[in-house]
């Protein structure tokens, strides 16, 4: 359950102050289905950021799973993030060092688990995501499809409640996109609760709420 | 994060950034290899300087004439004096001193030795029965100047001027001429080389009075004397000053060195020299220290989007900092190690170029190199690692 009550971000840029995020007040609740919606720069993408804990409120509060999380320490709100949390973005993000199956498994290591259940946890996600005669390429040798694939699997490998994704299909064609599209929903039927930003009004129509923000403010609320 | 699983992936990125790695390693492994032999180098000359000096002798002594003053003036000179000379009669005073075990009388000069239609130029020593185990001195064949003669006609031979003038023949007990005095060959000494410049093949020993009459003088050129023990060389040199005194009238116109005292100099000088040495191949290893951090900072730049991602999949900044420093770590343990190994090479090939020094570099610079490049790697990491940490990571996955 997210609820965000007076949440203001606010950027300062040369004397000039923006609101990237004014006054929102929200309930998310566990397993939901929501889309973020709106032009250019209304707060899309700081409202996700402040939702995973990425980014830090001016003033308001965030409480998460009944929690107030606004005010957690760095190496807290990290463990937040690495439990609760899973990001999936518009250019995939992906170490370009390292292969597909050690990007999923990324988040296992940072949580310190043992390399054997890694081991298991990460083919698991591969043969889910449709990954495994690709768990030795590197992203370069990966399609845009396919990256996003190995984004998204590293995104739920640690089982998350919430999977926030910022223009997951931005980068991707229709058809890719739909697929991607469908990964995330078959997601969501399993109870993971699902925020996705997009400017693609077909996308925003699936979702079983549509958020539609302007200047950093939530100018409506829709429910299907 | 484990901290196995943190040095597992730093080493990951070190070895995918290989060029970059193996430039900051080179640089690290030629500051610790110099440091390795350089210090080498300098511990082997210090080792054969004092091995060679100790080799001429155990607690010895040496007096000469002439008094030398470190301050002020020649004390005779400002008199219009000139120093007294050494007698045969001062070196048997000496060698009745308690603390003295023996003494060795020494005249040096040069002289045309001929023998078997040979004629040549060679180094003359007057001395007596004692200068063989004063000096270390080892006899080939025969037998040294006799004891007590100080006047006989004998004469021991260096081994090259024994090999040159009897090539075919036995050499002891032939005849051979010294400025037209005749002797005869007592004995050879064994090949020694060059000990501190000089050569002893190419000499020849006599009886000190006969080499006094043969260059016309009844002063000595040196005193050997060996103390009792390690213990007696200050005694002894205090008896030696206080003997001589008396028997110069009073005047103190001599001076007595002992090879303790220069070789403890010796010892000193050549050991301050090889630290400045291992100093300035330090600095060296602080230039690839700046290197690393240069690197590493540039690292952070390049993988500011990589971080920011770290940062949104839940890593805390201390893992971040951690990682940074971990791949630091690397780098600097790999150029220790490398230049360890290749300052021991180094080390070991100057041991095979040039077989008489003992150039092993000291446990102390091998630590002190390998320290140093630890130490360095690790405080220029900390600059680029804490900035990575903070790296705000909204702005970070933004960067591209
Ligand atoms: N780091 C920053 N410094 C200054 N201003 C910022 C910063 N980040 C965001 N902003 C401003 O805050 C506002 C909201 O930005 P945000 O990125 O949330 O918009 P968005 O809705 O995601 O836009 P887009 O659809 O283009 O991604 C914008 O006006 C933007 O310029
Ligand atoms: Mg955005």
């Amino acid at each position: 359950m997210i609820e965000l009550t007076g949440i203001t971000r606010i950027f300062r840029m040369g004397g000039q102050t923006i609101y990237a995020l004014n006054q929102i007040d929200l309930e998310i609740q566990d397993g939901g289905y929501v889309a973020i919606m709106g032009p250019s720069g209304s707060g899309k993408s700081t409202l996700l950021n402040v939702i995973g804990l990425l980014d830090r409120p001016d003033s308001g509060s965030y409480q998460l799973d009944g929690r107030t999380v606004t005010d957690l320490s760095e190496p807290e709100q990290a463990q937040y993030r690495r439990e609760k949390i899973g990001f999936v973005f518009q250019s995939f993000h992906l170490v370009p060092r390292l292969t597909a199956a050690e990007n999923i498994e990324l988040p296992l290591v940072l949580s310190g688990l043992a390399p054997s259940e890694r081991k298991l946890r990460v083919n698991e996600a591969l043969r889910a995501f449709d990954l495994s005669d690709r768990a030795t390429h590197r992203p370069s040798e990966l399609s845009g499809g396919q990256r996003q694939r190995v984004a998204i699997a590293r995104a739920t490998i640690m089982q998350p409640t919430a999977i926030l994704a910022d223009e997951p299909t931005g980068n991707l064609d229709h058809r890719i996109g739909a697929e991607v599209i469908a990964l995330l929903e078959n997601l969501h039927k399993t109870g993971t609760t699902l925020i996705v930003v997009t400017h693609d009004r077909e996308l925003g129509d699936r979702a079983h709420r549509q958020l539609i923000l302007r200047d950093g403010k939530i100018i409506a609320d829709k429910k299907a | 994060m484990t901290l196995a699983d943190t040095f597992h992936l730093s080493l990951k990125t070190v070895l995918s950034y290989r060029l970059r790695s193996v430039l900051i390693i080179l640089a690290m492994t030629l500051g610790v290899a110099a440091v390795v032999v350089l210090t080498a180098l300098g511990d082997g000359a210090r080792n054969y300087v004092v091995n060679q000096f100790s080799s001429i002798g155990t607690n010895l002594l040496v007096v000469m004439p002439g008094r030398a003053e470190t301050s002020g003036a020649f004390p005779g000179a400002v008199l219009g004096q000139t120093p007294r000379d050494l007698t045969l009669k001062d070196a048997q005073l000496l060698g009745r001193l308690s603390q003295v075990r023996r003494y060795a009388p020494l005249n040096v000069g040069e002289a045309e030795l001929s023998a078997a239609n040979r004629l040549r130029e060679v180094t003359v020593l007057g001395s007596n029965a004692d200068l063989i185990p004063i000096r270390h001195m080892k006899l080939a064949q025969g037998s040294f100047l006799k004891r007590g003669a100080d006047y006989s006609a004998q004469i021991v031979l260096g081994s090259q001027l024994a090999r040159e003038f009897f090539p075919r023949t036995q050499a002891i007990g032939q005849r051979v001429r010294l400025n037209e005095r005749r002797f005869l060959v007592s004995g050879i000494l064994a090949p020694q080389g060059k000990t501190m410049g000089h050569n002893t093949d190419e000499i020849v020993i006599i009886p000190v009075k006969q080499a006094q009459s043969l260059f016309n003088t009844t002063s000595l050129f040196r005193i050997l004397v060996e103390a009792k023990s390690h213990d007696a060389i200050e005694p002894a040199k205090e008896a030696i000053l206080e003997t001589l005194k008396q028997s110069h009238d009073g005047e103190e116109d001599i001076t007595v060195i002992t090879q303790d005292a220069i070789l403890a100099t010796f010892d000193r000088i050549l050991h301050a020299l090889t630290l400045a040495v291992a100093g300035i191949a330090a600095i060296s290893l602080i230039v690839a220290g700046i290197l690393v951090m240069n690197v590493m900072l540039v690292a952070v730049n390049q993988r500011t989007s990589e971080i920011g991602l770290l940062k949104a999949i839940g890593a805390p900044a201390a893992d971040i900092r951690f990682l940074f420093f971990a791949e630091a770590m690397w780098l600097s343990t790999a150029g220790a190690v490398f230049g360890f190994l290749l300052g021991q090479l180094g080390s070991l090939l100057l041991r095979l170029a040039y077989p008489d020094l003992p150039a092993w570099a000291p446990v102390w610079a091998s630590v002190a190199g390998i320290l140093v490049a630890l130490i360095t790697g690790i405080l220029a990491s900390i600059l680029p690692a804490n900035k990575a940490a903070r790296l705000d990571p909204v702005q970070a996955l933004g960067k591209q």
